[in-house]
């Protein structure tokens, strides 16, 4: 168990950052940008007390590159943005997914598209962080819902970027990045971190992309003597680019496999009077502690209601929700865009259960009274 | 003359040559540029373990995969910002960034003039071909007026970079420039490139025989690089001297030093007395 050393009230971004440090991250890169700016901000003052290196960038594109080229040198890295930034990470980050190379992108959601409304919230880059990049690629994208989470979570994406080898995505909307709430600072001491597996033994049988039984090939760590190639073409298990197609189709595949691989380690969610309801809530971030608020008052008129909120986002964790689901009627999905989650709750649910997405994009929250008069209406429809 | 023969350049100690046969066309100087690169990186006493190669996309960038260290090849135009990250993270290493004209002023420009600017411990060696070969001969940056490309087809109507000079005016530590066929003077370059201490741009006049030269009626290869070189500037004469006659000229050797403090040293210096000021204060 980690020990907790201090309680702070923090805003969420604030958090994000200490996370990151406490979880070993020594090296950020950014580009201002709002609404995550106090991300970099906090990160400028925190990271030289502990010898890490912060760098501002000229812009977006440069800052995910120096995190991919930080974390290659075997530095634990992440950089952080909104809507625009997010964007232009894409480029960089489908090259981590595909050399696979450890890193944390932070995305604290803003209006869109384009410029949009930097200070208004919006949970609009939920289908961006799954496919953002372009090609078959895996990433991993982690939305907590309280300042407390943020601070978890960001731990815990450095845990499953640096031993999966998959980059992760911390994604939350502005309501949360801005939140001030208590947080417990973690002893890093007594924190169960994850590191990289690297490269051992002679350098002659070592393959940089190798088949190995958990799927994730060891790290060859620059100045360790194996002299390997990165690159973000299409390789073979020696690294070097190929296009064959018996080895392409094999070498994706293991990337793609690994988050199935490693789902139980991977997936994560919360369930809240899931067991027997018949009306279910699916939402993540400021939606979901609606979504609580409106469950929780539900109940009280006896209505069965429930919430399901996947922590993990991305791979959706289908079975748990599945589960939730199973004895549901219908399934309400609040969230701050045209509907995207949504998407994924309808190719999910069981046949004949009702999908109602409830969606706000004028730059509000979605308010518990909005979730809770839809329970209702569903409810009175089953 | 007879060097011991560990002391002796044989590149052949420097390539993966289980990737041969090269991807290069006959005639393309890059392959005098990376010999220039790693004869240096040998005179140097650079250990192979300990130099990173951090190159871009195209022809240029496609060189590192050929270099016996540890080589990352990125994404377009990317390289310099990668290994500002790498070169941050590691100082023990030594990064060496090959990249081209379009890679570095083009999709890369930024990247560059703000390496210049922020002068961390790096060589970025910039092949110019004056075209974008591996993509099929589309015009570049530093494509000459009125040459013809497959995206210029009635000739370039774009006045080219000077990249030695733009690389000069955004601070870079030290900035030269040098022909292919000059090999032994080149690698001289490339050495105090390696050498110095903070940000140094080489640019390397290379020649595209295959797409760029044939396009232009430019000659063989051997006529390419000879009229390269005799379009070379010694650096006594000026301008004012060169324009009537020689209207190409251009200049080659160390064309600017701007020595100021490195990057990475100034942070580390900056971090450590935010540390003490903060033990200072508990």
């Amino acid at each position: 168990m980690a020990a907790a050393t201090q309680r702070l009230n923090v805003m969420g971004n604030d958090a994000c950052a200490l996370g990151a440090v406490a979880a070993g991250c020594r090296f950020f890169a950014g580009y201002p940008i709002t609404p995550s700016s106090e991300v970099a901000e906090r990160l400028s003052r925190e990271l030289p007390k502990v010898d890490g290196v912060f760098i501002q960038m000229e812009d977006e594109i440069a800052s995910m590159g120096a995190v991919i080229g930080a974390s290659m040198g075997g530095v634990k890295a992440m950089t952080a943005s909104s809507g625009p930034g997010f964007s232009l990470k894409q480029e960089n980050l489908g090259y981590a997914a595909g050399a696979e190379i450890p890193c944390v992108v932070i995305d604290v959601m803003r209006g869109g598209p384009s410029t949009g409304m930097p200070t208004r919230p919006s949970q609009g880059d939920v289908m961006q962080a799954r496919w953002g990049t372009h090609g078959d690629h895996a990433v991993i994208v982690l939305a907590p819902a309280s300042v407390k989470e943020i601070y978890e979570q960001t731990i815990r994406a450095f845990n499953l970027t640096e031993r999966l080898r998959v980059p992760v995505v911390v994604l939350f909307d502005e309501v949360i990045g801005h939140l001030l709430e208590t947080v417990e600072l973690l002893d890093p001491a007594t924190l169960d971190l994850a590191g990289r597996k690297w490269a051992a033994g002679p350098r002659e049988t070592y393959l940089p992309y190798a088949q190995t039984d958990d799927l994730i090939p060891a790290m060859a760590r620059p100045g360790d003597g194996y002299r390997c190639h990165t690159t973000g073409l299409t390789h073979a298990e020696t690294g070097f680019p190929t296009q064959d197609p018996e080895t392409v189709e094999r070498v994706t595949r293991r990337v793609l496999d690994k988050l199935t691989h490693h789902r139980e380690l991977v997936e994560s969610y919360e369930a809240l009077d899931t067991a027997d309801a018949e009306v279910l809530v699916v939402a993540i971030g400021i939606s979901a502690r609606a979504a609580r608020r409106a469950v929780k008052s539900a109940r009280q008129k006896g209505v069965k209601a429930g919430l399901f909120r996947p922590i993990t986002l991305w791979p959706f964790p289908e079975d748990r929700f599945r589960e939730a689901a199973a004895g549901a009627a219908a399934v309400v999905v609040p969230e701050m865009n045209a509907g995207q989650l949504s998407l994924e709750i309808e190719r999910l649910a069981p046949a004949g259960t009702t999908v109602s997405p409830l969606n706000r994009i004028d730059g509000e929250p979605v308010s518990p009274l909005e979730i809770a008069a839809r329970i209702e209406e569903l409810a009175g429809h089953g | 003359m007879d060097k011991p023969d560990a002391e002796r350049f044989e590149i052949r100690d420097y390539l993966r040559e289980e990737l041969f046969p090269h991807f290069l066309c006959p005639g393309c100087g890059h392959g005098m540029a990376l010999r220039a690169l790693l004869w240096a990186v040998h005179e140097l006493s650079v250990p192979k373990d300990e130099l990173a190669v951090v190159s871009g996309i195209g022809c240029a960038g496609r060189l590192g995969a050929y270099v016996d260290a540890n080589t990352f090849h990125v994404t377009h135009g990317r390289p310099l910002a990668f290994a500002t990250g790498l070169a941050l993270a590691r100082p023990d290493l030594k990064v060496v960034v090959i990249s081209g004209d379009g890679d570095c002023l083009a999709i890369g420009g930024n990247h560059l003039i703000h390496a210049c600017r922020r002068n961390l411990d790096l060589t970025c060696v910039m092949l110019n071909n004056e075209v974008y070969g591996m993509t099929g001969g589309q015009a570049s940056p530093t494509t000459s007026e009125t040459r013809y490309t497959t995206t210029t087809p009635h000739g370039n109507i774009e006045p080219a970079f000077d990249a030695c000079k733009l690389a000069e005016a955004a601070g870079a530590g030290l900035v030269g420039r040098e022909v292919t066929l000059q090999t032994p003077t080149l690698k001289d370059l490339i050495k105090q490139g390696i050498a110095y201490k903070g940000f140094a741009f080489v640019e390397v006049i290379s020649d595209c025989t295959e797409i760029f030269g044939r396009k232009n009626e430019l000659g063989s290869s051997p006529e390419m690089i000879l009229s390269q070189k005799r379009s070379m500037r010694p650096d006594s004469y000026g301008n004012k001297v060169d324009q009537p006659f020689r209207p190409n000229a251009f200049p080659t050797g160390v064309l600017a030093r701007n020595d100021r403090p490195e990057y990475a040293e100034t942070y580390r210096r900056h971090a450590a007395s935010v540390k003490s000021a903060q033990s200072g204060a508990g």
